[in-house]
């Protein structure tokens, strides 16, 4: 049922990201003053938008799953953070290449946008041994949940506090008073969000999708009284 | 009394009564302080710290002592069935929640209480910054007592739970981290104590103490549930 609607789905994600990219490659003029090493931001700023919204996307899952108890959000909430830790791990790596050829180092620890994506990004990754250590599925999902919440309020919070410590060398284009993009690259930059965006969404269907055959195909297995092939999971939430 | 304050009192008064008959974590807490800026002292090669590097040892010390602590915090509910007495008790839930981050916080308190006098004697040459230092580490207590009883309560009902408090606290505690050290630094420059931001800090830990200290009393009660 999670397989509904993901061809069309998939197939938009790939129409949209071509346009994206060709967009950036072959409309977006070359900014000056960083030529074109400058492109690599129409792939990793979106990326860290919709992994830190991602992460937030987990929390809202999450709260769902209190409320109603409803383990299909736990599921969701799971994939979402699974995803935007993928994601993150993207936006690490994007982010160094720009960093080593901009500022000439791939890390630079005076810079808040840096750092307090690391936390975050740290702080999700205890997500899977924390879940993992739990063995009882329901008080799993519960305590999942619970992190997540936690996570997600952590998730400002932590930027305003790094923020607050440091100076502002990453390049804040959209806060400068007079700054402000030109239109081509404002349309490139729009286009590139929306396919990552679309993108993330089709990987969390995918995800969904496959957790939910591979417990069908489990369920099924029980119902025949035949040894199953891979033993289960026990990190990712069973969906129903 | 309402029903919830004397279940308050009472869970706040058994942990401290346990705690004073057993000495399990005060002691260890103080002594793995004391030895921490021992090596410091070594470990740096300085008899004298200032600013920064004051507050950073300062902090990882008291830090890295606290999670000794919030190890401990719910072990005798698991071993000895509290969790279920609770369950079983008519009280609201959240009630646990609060008891265990006051009594997390007399236990931070009291060690902070042996710990930083320890460290000015140690490192600083006077004790001038420990009056305006009281502040910080009150509102940084009550972050930490929070986000500790949130997560000491989580690990303690899984497998891996020493393991557990460290990996998953420590990044959440970075921003109070930061805020604590960021007001810290200036008290502890040489040559007086300053109060360059200091206040800005001091809000950034109250923020820090409000949304945690909100979080984990709305979702503690889903940790209960069995």
């Amino acid at each position: 049922m999670y397989g509904k609607g993901l061809k069309p789905l998939s197939i938009a994600t790939v129409a949209l990201l071509a346009i994206g990219l060709s967009l950036v490659f072959f409309y977006a003029p070359i900014e000056t003053d960083q030529g074109i090493i400058q492109k690599i931001f129409y792939l990793h700023v979106p990326l860290a938008i919709v992994s830190l919204v991602g992460f937030v996307i987990g929390g809202v899952f999450a709260i769902a799953h209190l409320r109603s108890g409803n383990s299909r959000w736990d599921a969701y909430s799971y994939v979402s953070i699974h995803i935007s830790v993928i994601f993150g791990v993207a936006v690490l790596i994007t982010g160094g290449i720009w960093a080593k050829a901009s500022w000439g180092h791939w890390w630079v620890w005076n810079e808040p946008t840096l750092v307090s994506f690391l936390i975050v990004f740290l702080l999700y990754c205890t997500y899977y041994p924390f879940r993992y250590a739990i063995e009882d599925r329901d008080q799993q999902a519960r305590y999942a949940s619970v992190f997540a919440v936690t996570a997600g309020a952590f998730v400002p919070l932590n930027f305003m506090a790094v923020r607050m410590a440091q100076s502002l060398v990453h390049p804040r284009v959209f806060a400068t008073a007079n700054g402000g993009l030109p239109g081509s690259m404002m349309l490139t930059f729009l286009c590139c969000i929306a396919a990552i965006a679309l993108l993330w969404t089709t990987l969390v269907k995918f995800e969904l999708a496959a957790k939910s055959a591979s417990g069908q195909v489990k369920r099924l297995r029980r119902v025949l009284d035949a040894p199953t092939g891979a033993p289960a999971s026990r990190v990712a939430p069973e969906v129903s | 009394m309402t029903p919830s304050r004397a279940a308050f009192a009472a869970i706040l008064g058994k942990d401290l009564r346990s705690e004073l008959r057993t000495l399990q974590s005060l002691p260890a807490m103080a002594l793995f302080s004391i030895t921490t800026f021992v090596i410091f002292r070594f470990g740096l090669d300085r008899t004298h710290l200032s600013g920064s590097l004051a507050a950073g040892v300062l902090w990882a010390t008291l830090l890295f002592a606290a999670v000794l602590g919030i190890n401990r915090l719910f072990v005798t509910e698991r071993e000895e069935g509290g969790f279920d007495a609770i369950r079983l008790a008519p009280i609201d839930r959240s009630v646990l929640f609060s008891a265990k981050v006051a009594a997390l916080m007399i236990y931070l308190l009291a060690l902070e209480l042996i710990a930083v006098p320890i460290f000015a004697l140690f490192f600083l040459g006077s004790g001038a910054a420990l009056a305006p230092l009281v502040s910080v580490l009150l509102l940084a207590d009550f972050g930490l007592a929070a986000t500790g009883t949130l997560i000491s309560s989580m690990a303690v009902n899984s497998r891996a739970r020493d393991l557990l408090v460290p990996l998953v606290l420590l990044p959440l505690v970075v921003p109070l981290m930061i805020a604590a050290t960021g007001a810290t630094e200036p008290l502890l420059v040489l040559g007086g104590p300053g109060y360059h931001r200091f206040g800005t800090w001091l809000m950034v830990l109250g923020l820090y103490d409000l949304i945690f200290g909100l979080v984990g009393y709305a979702v503690f009660d889903f940790l209960l549930e069995d």
